[in-house]
């Protein structure tokens, strides 16, 4: 079958496929590399034997709880939500037409640090104490968690609501979506103006965004979302290509535009607001990884999707892991080590692609 | 008969755009559809393709009612080419592999490639299959989305002004493209076109549209200076030149 297929295709086009497939498979194994160094760096102490036993269940009871309780939960966040933030911007950049579209474009992260704030200040979530690596924890993490959930997740409802009442114009939901996110910032500062320093203190740094929050449910949870959402997106990958080249184009390749359009931001708001709840805001990724990706191997879905993951994966993986190392034994904010580390590489993508160009 | 379209009528909510049309188009039919700017004749193409819902009135394409089918059918029978072309960053052959789209499940099979790679040599695109079609010229463009339109072996073929950015040969190379498929494949083409000698050249039926509805239809009969000056209020000559009519505005 697949021989046959391969006659009736110019050999430079297998080539040029062959090549974004390579690319992708690359990046996985990078990630697989970064994986190992990850559960290796840390405060504690652990050589590659020991970890290699533990993984197979024979380590000592010290490694076990490191690398089991601590170290993988934190790692396969880092995977799971760096893929789904990315897949999520580079289906909205899609979706939406507009290439600064991100997973927060519909004010979800305003909604979810306001979620927070209320949580910590009006739920009573934040009664603070210090410890010597963080410099304030959030007593009841559940509430916060869900009232972050719950308020950004409320954003994306009243933009579909209004898409399904108005119809779905992408620019409308952009401009709508500042005009939540705005609304929540608002919402936010009055909160601190009222809150306790410890209190302003507790919701700066739950918006820092911090991976060492998630726990193995949590875990669970994102997995088996982001699984979902990407089947869905791979299903409609060819729909996606349809929608780059124009909305009545779209149409009249028979795909349903609008329907496309809400399920997709419905799927990239849910797996994004749930790695937001868990985890805090991490900016950048989703807007940048998915250029990115766009930048090596264009703008094909069949591709760009998969791609998208593994970039996503990658870049909070290691930014991660940075964060974890630069000053040990102190964690640095990860989204601030994203935009950071991802930044000039995307500048520098930018700039060699350009001058390639001339 | 292919295409039948009865009493169609279409308004935005400011305004009226198409008023009862009807007509009905043949196998092997290049149909031109003419008149001034606004006067509904892409309109009248998106309803066809059920872009647009019209607010009453029938279209049926070899019998199944276009209402009643989703755009995934109605794609699988009509092929649909936009005025505005938006080019992203794909190479002409992943542009033209998205006609197969319609007819697509999870992946392309081995007849979808090799339909793609027959109208790629059909339409001479073969020189330039990798490049990408944000580096195109405007006609090579154009032919790639035409390609797009035929990947999708359509029955009826609707092509919004295909011809507005081209150059003279490459506006013949478009039109001949067109007129050999419609024949070849028993299929039909309904083209909207400014061009009124370029329309006599290339399609054998006409509708002249007025106020959103049907002025005049027919064959070169219809091709008179009192029709045409009734509906581009431009007063017009039409001499016969090697057996077909010119159209000379004074």
């Amino acid at each position: 079958m697949k021989t046959k297929i391969a006659q009736e295709i110019p050999e430079g086009y297998l080539k040029y496929t062959g090549r974004k497939t390579a690319t992708i498979v690359f990046l996985a194994l990078l990630t697989c590399v970064l994986v190992v160094l990850a559960i290796n760096a840390g405060s504690a102490e652990l050589n590659p034997i020991q970890i290699i036993m533990t993984l197979l269940g024979k380590g000592d009871e010290n490694s076990r709880v490191v690398i089991w309780n601590i170290r993988l939960p934190r790692i396969l966040a880092a995977i799971i939500a760096g893929a789904s933030l990315s897949v999520a911007g580079c289906v909205m950049q899609n979706i939406l037409r507009n290439p600064l579209a991100s997973p927060f474009t519909l004010g979800i992260s305003q909604g979810a640090a306001f979620g927070a704030a209320l949580a910590i200040v009006v739920l009573g979530a934040g009664s603070m104490q210090s410890r010597a690596a963080d410099a304030v924890i959030i007593s009841n993490p559940y509430i916060v968690t869900i009232s972050a959930f719950t308020c950004s997740m409320a954003a994306t409802m009243v933009i579909l609501a209004l898409a399904k009442h108005v119809g779905a114009k992408p620019e409308a939901m952009v401009l709508a979506g500042v005009a939540l996110g705005s609304l929540f910032s608002a919402a936010t500062t009055i909160i601190q103006y009222f809150a306790h320093d410890v209190q302003i203190a507790a919701i700066v740094f739950w918006t820092f965004g911090d991976l060492g929050r998630v726990t193995w449910n949590n875990v669970n949870i994102m997995f088996f979302l982001t699984i979902t959402a990407l089947l869905y997106f791979m299903l409609h990958r060819w729909d996606y290509n349809a929608l780059d080249s124009g909305e009545e184009t779209a149409k009249g390749l028979g795909v349903e535009v609008d329907k496309l359009r809400l399920i997709g931001m419905t799927l990239s708001s849910l797996i994004t607001s749930v790695a937001v709840a868990f985890m805090g805001i991490i900016g950048f990724i989703g807007l940048v990884a998915p250029h990115m990706m766009r930048r090596i191997i264009g703008g094909d879905h069949r591709f760009l999707i998969p791609g998208a993951t593994v970039m996503g994966s990658l870049l909070l993986l290691a930014a991660d892991t940075l964060a974890r190392t630069m000053v040990k034994p102190l964690t640095l904010p990860v989204g601030a080590i994203t935009s950071f580390m991802g930044a000039p590489l995307f500048l520098y993508l930018l700039l060699s692609r350009e001058a390639k160009k001339r | 008969m292919i295409l039948s379209v009865n009493n169609v009528d279409f308004r935005y909510p400011s305004h009226n755009v198409l008023k009862n049309v009807k007509f009905e188009v043949e196998r092997g039919d290049c149909l031109a559809i003419l008149g001034t700017n606004g006067v509904g004749k892409s309109t009248l193409l998106k309803c066809i393709n059920k872009i647009l819902r019209p607010q009453q009135g029938v279209i049926t394409v070899e019998k199944d009612e276009i209402s009643k089918l989703s755009l995934r059918k109605v794609a699988q029978k009509i092929g649909y080419v936009s005025q505005r072309q938006e080019s992203g960053r794909f190479t002409v052959f992943d542009a033209v592999i998205l006609g197969r789209k319609p007819h697509i499940t999870w992946d392309v099979t081995e007849r979808d490639m090799a339909i793609v790679n027959h109208i790629i040599k059909m339409l001479g695109l073969e020189s330039f299959s990798l490049r990408y079609i944000d580096e195109l010229s405007g006609g090579e463009l154009q032919k790639v989305v035409i390609a797009r339109a035929l990947a999708q072996e359509p029955r009826v073929l609707l092509l919004d002004e295909p011809t507005s950015n081209l150059d003279l040969k490459n506006q013949l190379d478009v039109l001949n493209i067109i007129q050999n498929v419609v024949r070849e494949q028993q299929i039909a083409a309904i083209v909207t076109m400014h061009d009124l000698n370029l329309a006599i050249r290339f399609a054998d039926k006409f509708i002249f549209l007025k106020k959103g509805t049907i002025f005049a239809a027919g064959g070169f009969e219809i091709i008179t200076p009192e029709i045409i000056e009734e509906v581009y209020a431009v007063p017009v000559a039409v001499e016969s030149f090697r057996a077909i009519p010119v159209v000379v505005p004074l």
